[in-house]
C-alpha cells in the first residue's frame, strides 16, 4: 500500500478520487445477493437427493384381489412400504359404524365418506396410526375396530379414532374398483 | 492456550520443528496446564467421556467393515458379525454397550456441572459446546440403534420419525424427506448408516472446541471459587492424568461387566426379530437413556405439544446459564439449591422409569380406579405429569427465583484456605503445595 496514492479521509477510510460509495455499495451487494443465490441453488440439489428416488415413486400402486378377504376378515398389503387394511365388514360392524356418524368424534367423519359408494362392506385404510405410525391391532379395542399397541389410540368400524392420543381417523389411500373382486390402490 | 509457555526444545530437530508446527509445544503445554489442585472424582468424567468416544469410534470402524447398510442384508450381517466374525460378538457388545456407558458418564458430567455451577460466566460456552455434544450423542445413539434392523430399531425409527412429522405445514414433507419414501425403509437405513459414521467425528471437532473453551477460563471446582494463585493449582499431568486415569480404570471395570456378563441386559429382546414393518411389536420403548424425555412426550395429552414439550426439555439447558441467579458457583454453599437439586436428579430417574411403562400402568395396582381428567390417578401418566413440571420448573421457577431469596453459606477467599469451623481438625502441612511432594 505504501507505494499507491491513497489519500486518507480524517475518519481513516481511504478515499481515492473517482470512487462513489454509493456505487461501491450497490456492487457489493450485488455480489452478495448473487452469492447467496448461487450457495440456494447449489445446495438445492444436496437436499433434494434426500426425497424419495424415482424407482420408489414408480412403485405407487399396486392391484389386489378381494376374493381372498372372507366375511369378517382383514388382509394386510404392503403399498408403498405401509401396511393397507382390506376389511370385509359384516353387515353388524357397517351398523355399528353408522350408528356413531353423529357420536361425540375427534375427526369427524360418517361411515358413507369412509367406503366407496355402493360398497360398504368393503373398508380400505392405511393402517398406520395417525399418533406416531404404529399398526393397529385388528379386532381389538372398546369399538371393536383396532388398538394401537404402542400408546392405546383406539379405532372403530370405520377406521374413526375414538380413544387415545391419535388425533386423525387412519388415513384412506387413493383406490378405485377395477371391477367388483378388483381393487387398485394408489 | 493458557498465556504462557514453559517448553523449551531441548535439540536441533525440536526447534527446528517448534519454528514450523509447534506440536510438542501444544503437547507440552496442554499437560502442563494449571488445574484446580481441589478437583474431586466427578471431575473425572470428562476423561471418561473422551475414552467412550474413542472406544465407540475404534469398534465402530470396525464394524463397519462387516456390516452392510440394506434393508435386505443388514439384520443378517449383524448376526454374521455376532456368529463368524473373529472376536465379533465382542466389538459389537462393546459397541452397543458402549452407547450406553457413553450416556451413564454425560449424564453424570452434566449433573456435576450443574451441581457445581459449571454453566455459569465464565464458562458459558463450554457448557453450549457441552448441550451441542449432548444433541450429536443422541442423534447418533438414535441413528445406530436403527443399523441392526430389528423390530425394536425399524418401530423406533418409525415412531421417532413420525414425531417430527407433527409439526404443522411442513411435518409430512420433512418426514418423507428424511424417510426418502412413504416408510421407514432401504433408503433410510442407508442414510442413517451414512450419518451415522459421520456424526461422532463431528462430535469430536466439537470436543476440541469444547476443550478450547475449558482452557480459556481454566477448570472449575468443588467450591466454586475462582483460581487466586498458582498455590491453588496443580500442573495437570501427572496429578490429573493419574486421577482420570484412575478413574477410567473403575469404568472399564464397569463395562466390562455389562459387556462379559450382561451384554443384552440394556438392550431389547424384540431387537433380535428382523424388522417387520407389518407388525409393531407390542410395546415399544427406547434405549433407557432417552426414557425420560420419551415420558414427557407421552405426558402431554397433544400430540404437538408433547413433542414441544420433549424438544423443549432439552432447550432448557441452553438457557440455564441465563436463567440462574446466584452468583454462587457450587451449591456445597448452596444450602436449599442442593436439596431441589437432588429432588431434581431424582425426579429424571422417576421420569425415566414412567418412560419405561405403559402410560396406563398403575404404579401402585390395589390403589387404582380413581380417574382424574383422563388418566387414572394412580397410572404412570400422573407420575409424569408431576415430575415432568418439576423438571420444567426446576429450570424456569426454582433456579430463578432461589438465587435471589436464597442466604447462601459463608464462602472461602480462595481454594487453599478453605472455610473451616474446626481448624484443628485439618492435619498440619494440608494445604502445603502439593507440587513438592513428588
Amino acid at each position: 500500500m505504501a507505494d499507491t496514492a491513497v489519500t486518507t479521509n480524517p475518519g481513516g477510510a481511504p478515499v481515492s478520487p473517482g470512487d462513489d460509495p454509493s456505487r461501491r455499495d450497490f456492487i457489493n451487494i450485488a455480489a452478495a445477493v448473487a452469492a447467496v443465490g448461487g450457495v440456494a441453488a447449489v445446495a438445492w440439489p444436496f437436499i433434494d437427493q434426500m426425497n424419495p428416488s424415482s424407482d420408489t415413486l414408480a412403485l405407487a400402486s399396486i392391484e389386489f384381489d378381494l376374493s381372498k378377504v372372507q366375511l369378517g376378515q382383514q388382509v394386510v398389503v404392503k403399498w408403498r412400504g405401509k401396511p393397507v387394511f382390506v376389511r370385509y365388514r359384516t353387515p353388524k360392524e357397517i351398523a355399528e359404524a353408522v350408528h356413531d356418524d353423529h357420536a361425540d368424534l375427534r375427526d369427524p367423519a360418517t361411515d358413507a365418506e369412509r367406503h366407496k359408494p355402493g360398497k360398504p362392506q368393503w373398508l380400505i385404510l392405511i393402517g398406520v396410526c395417525t399418533h406416531l405410525g404404529c399398526v393397529p391391532t385388528f379386532g381389538q379395542g372398546d369399538y371393536g375396530g383396532w388398538f394401537c399397541p404402542c400408546h392405546g389410540s383406539v379405532y372403530d368400524t370405520a377406521g374413526r379414532i375414538r380413544k387415545g392420543p391419535a388425533p386423525k381417523n387412519l388415513y384412506l389411500p387413493d383406490y378405485s374398483f377395477l371391477s367388483d373382486t378388483k381393487v387398485k390402490i394408489g | 492456550m493458557s498465556g504462557h509457555s514453559t517448553y523449551e526444545p531441548k535439540t536441533a530437530i525440536e526447534r527446528w520443528l517448534d519454528t514450523r508446527l509447534p506440536i510438542v509445544r501444544f503437547g507440552v503445554d496442554l499437560m502442563d496446564f494449571p488445574t484446580p489442585k481441589n478437583l474431586n472424582y466427578w471431575w473425572t468424567f470428562g476423561g471418561i467421556l473422551a475414552f467412550c468416544l474413542v472406544v465407540q469410534i475404534v469398534t465402530g470402524v470396525i464394524l463397519a467393515m462387516h456390516y452392510t447398510a440394506t434393508a435386505d442384508g443388514a439384520f443378517n450381517s449383524v448376526e454374521h458379525i455376532m456368529r463368524d466374525v473373529n472376536y465379533g460378538w465382542l466389538i459389537r457388545f462393546i459397541h452397543a454397550n458402549g452407547a450406553s456407558m457413553f450416556f451413564l458418564a454425560v449424564y453424570v458430567h452434566m449433573f456435576r456441572g450443574i451441581y457445581y455451577g459449571s454453566y455459569k460466566a465464565p464458562r458459558e460456552v463450554l457448557w453450549l459446546l457441552g448441550v451441542i455434544i449432548y444433541l450429536l450423542m443422541m442423534a447418533t445413539a438414535f441413528m445406530g440403534y436403527v443399523l441392526p434392523w430389528g423390530q425394536m430399531s425399524f418401530w423406533g425409527a418409525t415412531v421417532i420419525t413420525n414425531i417430527i412429522g407433527s409439526l404443522p405445514v411442513v411435518g409430512p414433507s420433512i418426514t418423507t424427506w428424511l424417510w426418502g419414501g412413504f416408510a421407514v425403509g432401504d433408503p433410510t437405513l442407508n442414510r442413517f448408516f451414512s450419518l451415522h459414521y459421520l456424526l461422532p467425528f463431528m462430535i469430536a471437532g466439537v470436543v476440541v472446541l469444547h476443550i478450547w473453551a475449558l482452557h480459556v477460563p481454566g477448570n472449575n471446582n468443588p467450591t466454586g471459587v475462582n483460581v487466586k494463585s498458582k498455590a491453588d493449582t496443580v500442573p495437570f499431568h501427572p496429578y490429573y492424568t493419574v486421577k482420570d486415569g484412575f478413574g477410567i480404570a473403575v469404568f472399564v471395570l464397569l463395562f466390562a461387566t455389562f459387556v462379559f456378563f450382561n451384554p443384552d441386559g440394556m438392550g431389547h429382546p424384540d431387537n433380535y426379530t428382523p424388522a417387520n414393518p407389518l407388525v409393531t411389536p407390542s410395546h415399544i420403548v427406547p434405549e433407557w437413556y432417552f426414557l425420560p424425555f420419551y415420558a414427557m412426550l407421552r405426558a402431554v395429552p397433544n400430540k404437538l405439544m408433547g413433542v414441544l414439550t420433549m424438544f423443549g426439555s432439552i432447550g432448557m439447558l441452553f438457557i440455564l446459564p441465563w436463567l440462574d441467579t446466584s452468583r454462587v458457583r457450587s451449591m456445597r454453599y448452596r444450602p436449599q439449591a442442593k436439596w431441589f437439586f437432588a429432588v431434581f436428579v431424582v425426579a429424571c430417574l422417576i421420569l425415566g422409569v414412567c418412560g419405561g411403562h405403559e402410560p396406563d400402568d398403575l404404579w401402585l395396582p390395589s390403589a387404582g380406579g380413581f380417574t382424574l381428567w383422563d388418566s387414572d390417578l394412580f397410572s404412570y401418566t400422573w407420575v409424569a405429569r408431576v415430575f415432568a413440571l418439576y423438571y420444567f420448573a426446576y429450570f424456569l421457577v426454582i433456579t430463578p427465583l432461589l438465587g435471589l431469596l436464597e442466604q447462601p453459606l459463608p464462602m472461602p477467599e480462595s481454594i487453599s484456605t478453605p472455610v473451616l469451623s474446626h481448624p484443628a481438625t485439618v492435619p498440619a502441612g494440608a494445604a502445603a503445595s502439593p507440587e513438592k511432594k513428588g
